[in-house]
């Protein structure tokens, strides 16, 4: 009965990889992630020449390229931040719930993050980067808890679909929720919207300073949990006969998973999908070991999140597409893969 | 039920199994007789009450066609064509969704969460905002693109047979996908049209328009009857695709003509009067509750939806400071009865 999910990858070829592949894997990522960020630096509605690059770098404003490079900075470094925190936040999510379709948009944390920066802007009065992180982290945890409970009433656990389906309607109710907040609030409705379109395009390093400890704890914890989330992925009564506490396994996973996600929606508002596909694409590249999983899942994360900024610069020029959508639009066909490889029993 | 009268004479057992019939059909005609009374009276009392009070004797000679000073425009123009779309676009919802929700056998699996509706808002938000149409022409756009979408989404969960768990997550996926398009129009939108497509987006049924209450009108009773004749066969299918099939349901040809029909509805009602909130996901829930087991739950949870967005307009309107559109209201008021239908699903296992 706990053996009703089984991972998409966990073929036997998969689950362990020589060390010696994972470190050229970790290689090639980081140096990725490198070429991506002097890529997302460089292109932009105004090219930027390799010397204006370098000096942009250095601070220097003296034409409008180096001024350009210097406001693609902070940018860039929210990309980063914010896409390996979703990242690791939805392989720790997978790995807590060990649900492959588990992520903070389809299990509408995001939506509960929102529902409670909305609220605190129409009726508190909340107007500081810390005031919103502390709402957007109350609200995921409420809803990443209140949605695991209702998915895992009645027969068979919190089983792929009931989760999912508990998710949705769960997002559906809080949108309108959020809608009833905003509509009377013709004065503030401007602001929420700004915020609820979010992305990375606005970043400023006074607005990415707030988010840092809640980013720096939130990882230490996940990537603390990951050898209990690796007794936690052979079923409940297996961990708990290795000498694993369940519960508090658990709980202390989830609230680094909560701590990541809720940050990043305050910083850069509702960004779907990056949790989802993430995870799975690393478990290809690594295996299923979360110590290995979950460093891997971060720094994909941040990968994607800066390609799609890049991406959403290039396609719309001159302004630009907001990532959540083009992450949306390259996450949900994966979102679709996923459920069609899946027998259907386990759903 | 019969295992107590096992020992009883056989015609007793007959008497019994009559006489529960009756019981379970009387029932059923008094919360229907119910339903459609109160639809009765909460219509006329929306045709009287607004800003300006009139009179029944005025309602009623403006329904006759009498020329009644001040009433004809404001009955007649302003306060009828929205009852009657009320009335049109909830029944349309109510048993669209009862579909879904039988057919997929999960009370959860209504349009508006499965991406039915999330297609239709995303092209009406196109043809609003970037093609600047109006009227008419973005009915025809919503309509297309909820028919294409509910085609895709049962294409792509296809796969030796079109299984309802695999059908219900590619809707949610679908969903988040045009969500995202949605989201992205309306980023790029400038602010007239942004209102009018916000307005669209939370379902209104403000400024209603005779035109529009026909082109609702008729497809209700194009689809209507399709629909409701094939509820035997809906019932059956809950059973499960094999047995339905060993008791001579052809499925996936009824499977076919349901999601059109089904959609059909739903894409006329959203394109005339914008997806209202969880009507469709609702109605058939409170329906099966209100009857029972007695029969099918097609035609109740038309009523029930019909009785839902007619009062919910009602209280949009005037219950409150502001002027909320009907899609908030049913919104914060169905969210709640959601949560706790999840929970009472997930514990029960039961499929309405």
């Amino acid at each position: 009965m706990t053996q009703t999910i089984q991972r998409p990858d966990s073929g036997v070829a998969t689950v362990r990889r020589p060390n010696r592949v994972r470190l050229l894997w970790l290689i090639a990522v980081l140096g990725l992630l490198a070429v991506l960020a002097v890529t997302s630096l460089v292109v932009g509605s105004r090219d930027v020449s390799f010397d204006d690059l370098l000096a942009g770098l250095r601070g220097s404003m003296d034409n409008l390229s180096q001024a350009a490079v210097v406001k693609r900075i902070p940018r860039t470094i929210l990309a980063v931040i914010v896409g390996a925190a979703l990242g690791l936040s939805g392989a720790v999510m997978q790995g807590v719930t060990r649900n492959p379709l588990a992520d903070p948009s389809i299990l509408g944390v995001n939506m509960g993050a929102s529902l409670a920066v909305v609220t605190g802007i129409a009726w508190f009065g909340l107007s500081t980067a810390t005031g919103y992180l502390w709402a957007a982290i109350a609200g995921a945890a409420v809803t990443a808890v209140f949605v695991y409970t209702i998915g895992s009433l009645g027969r068979g656990g919190a089983t792929p679909l009931k989760l999912a389906l508990a998710g949705a309607a769960t997002s559906a109710a809080l949108v309108s929720f959020i809608t009833a907040v905003a509509l009377p609030r013709g004065d503030i409705s401007a602001n929420i919207r700004s915020w609820q379109i979010g992305g990375v395009g606005g970043a400023s390093f006074d607005s990415i300073q707030p988010m840092l400890p809640f980013f720096v704890v939130g990882c230490a914890i996940s990537l603390m949990s990951a050898r209990g989330l690796n007794s936690l992925a052979l079923g409940d009564d297996l961990a708990a006969s290795l000498g694993e506490r369940v519960a508090v396994a658990r709980a202390f996973a989830a609230v680094g998973a909560v701590l990541l996600c809720g940050a990043a929606t305050a910083v850069a508002g509702p960004i779907g999908f990056v949790g989802l596909v993430v995870p799975h694409f690393c478990r290809l590249l690594v295996g299923v070991d979360q110590r290995w999983l979950l460093p891997f899942s971060a720094l994909t994360g941040a990968c994607l999140l800066v390609f799609a900024d890049v991406i959403g610069r290039i396609i719309a020029r001159p302004a630009e597409l907001d990532v959540g959508i083009l992450t949306a639009l390259i996450g949900a066909p994966f979102f679709i893969a996923i459920v069609r490889r899946q027998k259907v029993r386990a759903l | 039920m019969t295992a107590g009268t096992v020992f009883v004479k056989p015609s007793s057992t007959l008497d019994l199994v009559v006489r529960g019939r009756a019981q379970r059909a009387s029932r059923r005609r008094l919360v229907m007789g119910i339903l459609a009374a109160s639809i009765v009276v909460v219509f006329a009392v929306s045709l009287m009450v607004g800003q300006t009070l009139y009179s029944p004797a005025d309602v009623m000679g403006v329904l006759l066609g009498r020329d009644v000073s001040g009433a004809t425009f404001t009955i007649g123009r302003l306060r009828l064509p929205r009852a009657v779309l009320a009335v049109v676009a909830g029944l349309s919802f109510g048993l669209a969704g009862v579909t879904f929700q039988t057919m997929l056998r999960n009370a959860l699996a209504s349009p508006d969460i499965i991406g039915i509706s999330a297609g239709a808002s995303a092209a009406a938000s196109f043809a609003i905002v970037t093609l600047s149409l109006s009227g008419a022409a973005v009915s025809i756009f919503a309509i297309v693109a909820g028919l294409g979408v509910a085609l895709a989404i049962y294409a792509l969960s296809y796969k030796g047979g079109a299984a309802g768990t695999r059908l219900i997550l590619v809707g949610i996926g679908i969903a988040a996908m045009l969500e995202s398009v949605t989201n992205y129009i309306l980023s790029r939108a400038g602010q007239w049209e942004l209102q009018e497509a916000l307005r669209w987006l939370t379902g209104s049924l403000n400024g209603t328009t005779w035109p529009q209450v026909l082109t609702a009108l008729i497809a209700l009773v194009v689809f209507g009857p399709m629909l409701l004749s094939r509820a035997g066969l809906l019932g059956a299918m809950q059973l499960g695709d094999d047995t339905a099939g060993a008791l001579g349901v052809r499925v996936e040809r009824t499977r076919i003509i349901v999601i059109f029909s089904a959609v059909g509805l739903i894409a006329f009602a959203t394109a005339a009067a914008g997806p209202i909130a969880f009507v469709a996901f609702l109605s058939g829930p409170i329906a099966s509750r209100l009857i029972g087991p007695n029969g099918s739950v097609l035609l109740p949870a038309s009523l029930v939806g019909a009785l839902l967005v007619l009062v919910a307009d009602f209280c949009g309107q005037y219950a409150f400071g502001t002027r909320f559109p009907v899609g908030v209201v049913t919104g914060v008021l169905g969210a709640p009865y959601l949560i706790y239908l999840i929970v009472r699903t997930n514990r029960a296992g039961g499929s309405l």
